[in-house]
This record gives structure tokens, sequence and C-alpha cells, in this order.
């Protein structure tokens, strides 16, 4: 009996002591957080892509709160809407930003590049493209190895078994650029989704001379240069044979869309083409 | 007990097949294309324009840097244009374009077969002109000669070492060149000796060449300073570190130069081609290529003019068999499958191998079994199953650490992984990375 007592008292007062040396050194080590880090990190989509260049959604609540001005700060996936939130928790202001969706600039189908020889190794993009120029006459274009969907952390991205190129889904993308990083070809771009997602770009990033890129491909840009002539509002520039067209400074007229010999330019999300709409949408 | 180098390495079938088929000469091209980009280094740069008209040796483009080489034409003609044109690497990359009339060489070109033994030439001069012929290491690698002839401030060559190993299967090219022209490239050897200031040099021959061991042994008396080392037959012997480890048992360091070991390699169509430039003056512009395929009617060794297109020398050697799937520009281990018989010859082409496709079939990969046969094979002391992981998930900072740049991307880890892992093509992709790492990191300081 005398022997349960010493013990259960002498660990008893180790408990108190340590109890005590505890408190004073978490007292002395205490590291301050700010409690609205928290709540950004609430918040914020969590779902930890990478979007916005920090090492997560906590990383980047961190920054947020850190920051003297939200300027500059971004998370593609939430947009404005989460923006705005974060800016209420912290007191400040946000300026309205453009949502952006990835486009793929390639249009290189089974159908439009047939193969000149066949690839059999790893299937991945990136080791596919250390090797050689890819399965076509097309050395800039998709390989289709799927790298892109493996990085897609969102299920926004799919291969097309039919056309063997990947293609990305309007409604779950969220631009946060993992697919950008992913390509070994910089195929995939980060473009303004567009009023009710309409958008016009060049489906084509061949830098070779027209007569070859059309060998390869035959919906390939040939930098003509049609499409810049054309187009009102000098959103398009040439340069080493290709075609690329500002979307800050297209207006969506969709005219150089029609005078594309190769069909290289893509409008997504349109109506389809009246003639008196296009001649309405000209005028303003 | 043979010579060999220490760690690692395999032994392939060696498939000589086209052995002792003597040196026969290519028909000249109707049109010749010669790329800019032939060597390790900066490309080089046109000094000829559309419409100028070229003979044999005529310089076509400056070297464009100091790792650089010259280039020289290799046929008589006129400049048809300069465009891209898809290389071993299966991008586009500038090239001459030559419409070939007639055979007309330029009149300093000594072209008799004589024998010329004595040189007076300084070792400057002799560096000089070696880098005026624009000669690059014929081994595959194709380093320009010059710069491995200048060693660094601080450094100091006591050793040239000859690499007659030719190790890869199939490829006969310096084998037949050791028979036909061995006077010449001892004098070669000699002259690489003058110009780097060593009084010793050893040629290593991998032991499945005895006659050109012994042909060698032979007339080496009447060179001083020569020696051959016959070596075990393994796979990389001719690699350039793992052949300084075989034949003066020392080791280049991590990251460091072979130079570092005291030791110059040049393999021995380099020391021809040198002997061509000093005593004959002819720049490097045709090499010898061995066409070879198990199902090819006559696997050969021709002498083929640079910028020759690969279909050609096929043709020359009884045209493509129907069950062709994979050409190769090199040997089957290092080499590169290429994508259209239209690419031309380069100072780099070895060989050119034709696939069945019985062959080519890749097996399907499986998991990896952890059993290290890839590790008892690296050449390089390296874990190629660790790197090849690594680089799956991207992990650029510890591939860097377990030594991923010291990776002589020899092949040996995929040829002998049970599972068909392709290694050395998710080690490649790491390296690459890694690479560009290093270089950006050393930008910024």
């Amino acid at each position: 009996m005398n022997l349960v007592l010493i013990a259960t008292l002498s660990l008893g007062i180790i408990g108190a002591i340590s109890a005590v040396i505890l408190y004073f050194v978490a007292q002395k080590f205490k590291v301050y957080e700010d409690p609205r880090n928290g709540q950004v990190e609430e918040a914020l989509p969590g779902a930890n892509c990478g979007g916005c260049g920090y090492p997560g959604c906590k990383g980047f609540a961190d920054a947020c709160v850190k920051a003297e001005s939200l300027d500059g700060l971004l998370c593609p996936v939430g947009g404005t809407p989460v923006m705005k939130k974060v800016a209420a928790i912290l007191g400040r202001e946000v300026a309205e930003s453009t949502p952006k969706v990835a486009v793929l600039r390639c249009n290189g189908s089974c159908n439009n590049r047939p193969k000149t020889n066949l690839y059999n190794g790893a299937k991945s993009c990136a080791i596919e493209a250390s090797l050689y120029g890819g399965e076509t006459g097309c050395a800039f274009g998709c390989l289709g190895n799927g790298d892109c969907v493996k990085a897609c952390a969102f299920d926004a991205i799919h291969m097309n078994p039919e056309t063997g190129l990947p293609e990305i889904d309007d409604e779950k993308c969220t631009a946060c650029g993992a697919c950008v990083k992913a390509c070994p070809k910089m195929i995939i771009e980060l473009r303004k989704k567009g009023p009710k997602s309409r958008r016009i770009f060049v489906s084509c990033v061949n830098k070779d001379k027209g007569a070859t890129a059309r060998k390869a491909c035959i919906a390939a840009c040939i930098g003509c240069g049609k499409c810049a002539k054309e187009c009102p509002f000098d959103a398009i520039t040439i340069e080493n044979n290709l075609a690329y067209i500002d979307d800050n400074k297209c207006r969506l007229c969709r005219k150089c869309e029609a005078v594309c010999p190769t069909g290289a330019i893509h409008a997504i999300n349109f109506p389809p083409r009246k003639p008196a709409e296009t001649e309405s949408v000209s005028e303003s | 007990m043979l010579k060999s180098f220490r760690i690692g390495g395999i032994h392939p079938p060696e498939n000589k097949l086209s052995a002792g088929k003597p040196v026969q000469s290519v028909a000249l091209p109707k049109q010749a294309i010669i790329l800019l980009g032939q060597h390790i280094g900066a490309p080089a740069q046109a000094v000829v324009n559309k419409g100028d008209s070229v003979k044999v040796g005529t310089l076509l483009a400056k070297a464009g840097g100091f790792v650089s080489a010259n280039i020289h034409s290799s046929v008589s003609g006129t400049v048809a244009k300069i465009d891209q044109i898809t290389d071993v690497s299966g991008y586009k990359r500038p090239a001459i374009f030559i419409d070939v009339e007639g055979d007309e060489w330029e009149e300093s070109i000594d072209r008799s077969s004589t024998l010329i033994k004595e040189c007076n030439l300084s070792d400057k001069e002799i560096i000089q002109r070696i880098s005026d012929c624009g000669i690059v290491g014929l081994g595959g690698a194709t380093f320009p000669t010059q710069v491995k002839l200048s060693p660094p401030p601080g450094m100091k060559a006591s050793i040239l070492i000859i690499n007659g190993v030719e190790c890869e299967p199939y490829l006969t090219s310096d084998h037949q060149l050791m028979m036909e022209k061995t006077e010449e490239i001892l004098v070669g050897i000699t002259i690489l000796k003058k110009a780097i200031g060593v009084d010793r040099a050893v040629i290593g021959i991998e032991n499945n060449k005895k006659d050109a061991i012994a042909k060698m042994q032979g007339l080496v008396s009447s060179y001083p300073g020569i020696t051959v080392c016959p070596l075990k037959v393994k796979y990389p012997q001719g690699g350039e570190k793992q052949l300084i480890d075989a034949i003066i048992r020392r080791q280049v360091p991590s990251g460091g130069l072979p130079i570092a070991t005291g030791a110059v390699v040049q393999n021995v169509g380099t020391a021809f081609a040198v002997y061509e430039a000093v005593q004959k003056n002819k720049p490097l512009f045709e090499r010898i290529v061995t066409v070879t395929g198990k199902s090819l009617k006559s696997p050969s060794n021709f002498l083929v003019r640079i910028g020759t297109p690969i279909g050609q020398l096929i043709e020359a050697a009884g045209g493509m068999p129907e069950d062709t799937e994979k050409i190769i520009s090199g040997g089957p281990m290092m080499g590169k499958a290429i994508v259209s018989t239209e690419i031309p010859t380069t100072k780099g082409c070895s060989g050119v191998l034709l696939i069945r496709n019985l062959e080519s079939a890749r097996e399907e990969m499986s998991p990896c079994i952890r059993c290290a046969k890839c590790v008892s094979a690296c050449p390089m002391g390296l874990e190629p199953n660790l790197l090849a992981k690594l680089s799956t998930f991207s992990n650029w900072e510890k591939c860097e650490h377990e030594h991923i740049m010291d990776c002589i991307e020899c092949g040996s880890c995929s040829y002998t992984c049970p599972a068909h892992r392709p290694l050395l093509d998710f080690i490649r992709l790491g390296k690459g990375k890694v690479g560009n790492i290093i270089r950006s990191r050393a930008a910024k300081k």
C-alpha cells in the first residue's frame, strides 16, 4: 500500500514540475501567428495546386497577410470572388482580375498531321521531347503522351483518343498553370476566358516556313499574314512564320478566323456564323 | 589477365557483321547537305552564300566560338541554298546544300597516298592546323580536337591514350581503319604526342580485334614511345573515363575533366584525320561509316563524304531490307534512331544500323524488382534505379546530389534491366534538367 502511495506521489510531483517547466518554455519560445493567416487559408480553395506561385494555399495565405497590398497576388483557381473574400478579411482592396483558361495551341490531330515514324519508348512527353522531335513531321506540336493530363489537379484535361490531342474542360479548368509547366513543347497557354467563354487564338506553334509546316500538318499556321492584315485592332503579330493574337487587343470580331487559309485560328463558343452578326460586331 | 575498367560493364552480343570488309568508296551524292552543327559546342557560321561555287575542301563555315569547329565542303559544285533540315535529333537545324558538279579538289590538298613520316611543325602550328582543318573527335562525341589538345592553365598532360576500342556492337569502322591505315595512324599519334608535349602514347584495342592488335604491335617498334594495350572485351570499354581507368588506373574526378588524370584521349579515327590534316593538308570532310544490319545484303565499311544522305549508304549496301523497323545512326547502344533516310551523314556518324522488327520491339515495362542489376552494370558507379525514380518524381536537387551529371549515357542500365525499364531515358531527362539548373546557377554567380 505504501509502495503504491510513493509511486503515485513521486510521479505526480515529476509531472507537476515538468508542467511548470513546459509552461515557461512555451511562454518563452511562443511564436506569434497572425490569426488572419488561418482565416485567409480557410477562404482559399485548398487545392494546393501552386498556381499562385507559392508552395500551397498556406504559403499563399502567409504571403497575403504579410504583403502591404494585394497587387500581384492572385489565386487563379478562386479568381476574383476568392480574392475579394481575402481582401475583406485583411481589410484591403483588390483589383478585378480577368478569369483565364488554358488553351491548347496545337491542331495536329491524327487526320491533320500524319505520323512519319513510331515512338515506342516510355510514355511521357518530357522523355520523348528529350529524345527527338516527335512522331510527325512537325517538331513543335503536341506529342500526345499526356503529361498535361497527369499534371492537372482538377481533372480538367483529358486525351481525346480520336484526335490524339488533349482536350481542356472550360468548366473545370482553373488556370493554375500546372499543365503549362508540364508541357515540354510549350503548347498550352493561359489566355483570357473572354465573355461567355468566347475566345479566339492561333491553334499552332509551328515556327517552320509555311511550306514545311503545311507539309507536316494541314492545319498548321503558315505565317501568311492574312489575319494580321485583316485585323482591325492590330492584335495579330507574325513572328518566325507564326501568327499570335494578343488577347488584350483582340475584340473577338472573328475576321481573322474567316480569312485563315488553313483553319489554324480557332474561335470557341461562338454561335454559328450569320452574316448579319459579323457586320454588327465589326461596326462596334 | 587483360586490362579493363574496374566498375560495372556489360557484354552485349558483338555482331560485328562487317568485320574485315575492305573500305569501299561510295558514289558522290547528287546533292550534299552539310549541317552547320556537326560537333559539340556552338554551331559554325556559314561563310559561303547561295550561288557560290566550291571545291572539295573549301571552307564553308567558320567555328562559331571557342568550343566549335570549321566545316569544309566534301564535294565540288554550287551552293544551292542554306536552309533548315531535320538532323539526327529529329529537330530542324541549319545546313548548307551543295549541288554536286564533278569532283574538283582544292590544289592545296595532297591527294597522293605516299606516307609522309616527317613533321617539322611546332606544337602551336600543329594545333592551329588541326583547328583550321575542322578536326573533331571521331569516336562519336565530336568534341573539337584543338580544344582537347590545349589543356586549361595549370593542367599538364603526361600520357596520350588512343582509343581503338570500338566497344559498340556491330560497328567496325575503326577496326577496318586500323587494318588499312596502320602507319598513317601511328604517324598521326606521333604528331598528337608532339602537339601536347608527351613522350608516351598507349593504343587501347579490345581483344576481339586480334588482327588489328597484331598489326599495330608489329609496326609500333619503329615509332618510339608508342605501345599497344589489348583490353578485355567489355562495354563501355571505349568510354573516355573507362579507358583512362583501364589503362592508367586513374579515375576522372566527378565533374572534372579527363585531363585532371594527366591523360588526353583521342580516337584512332581522329589520329588518322590529324595525319591527313597535318601531313596532307586535307580538312575533315570524309570518314569511314559502317553500314550494317542482320537482314542487310552486304554489311560494309564505306568511305563516305560528309553530307551524303544516309539512304544512299543503305542503297550502296544492298538496299533497305523489308523487315527493317528502325534505322540507327551510330551503334546500337549509344546511337540515335533517325526519322528519315534523307538525314545527311555528319562528322560524328560512325555507323548506320538497320534493326529488324523482331529486335526493335520493346518489351512491356514492369515495376522495378530491386534486383540491383543496373547498379552492378553502371560503369560510373551510380545507382540508375534511384536516379530514374528521382527523375520521374522531379526531385532535381536529390538527382544532383546523387551525381546524375556523372552519367555517361552508355545505356548499360537499360540493357541489363530485367523489368525492361527504360532507365536511361528517365536519367537523361533528369540530366538535362539538372544541367540547366547548374548552368543557370553558374550564370547568376
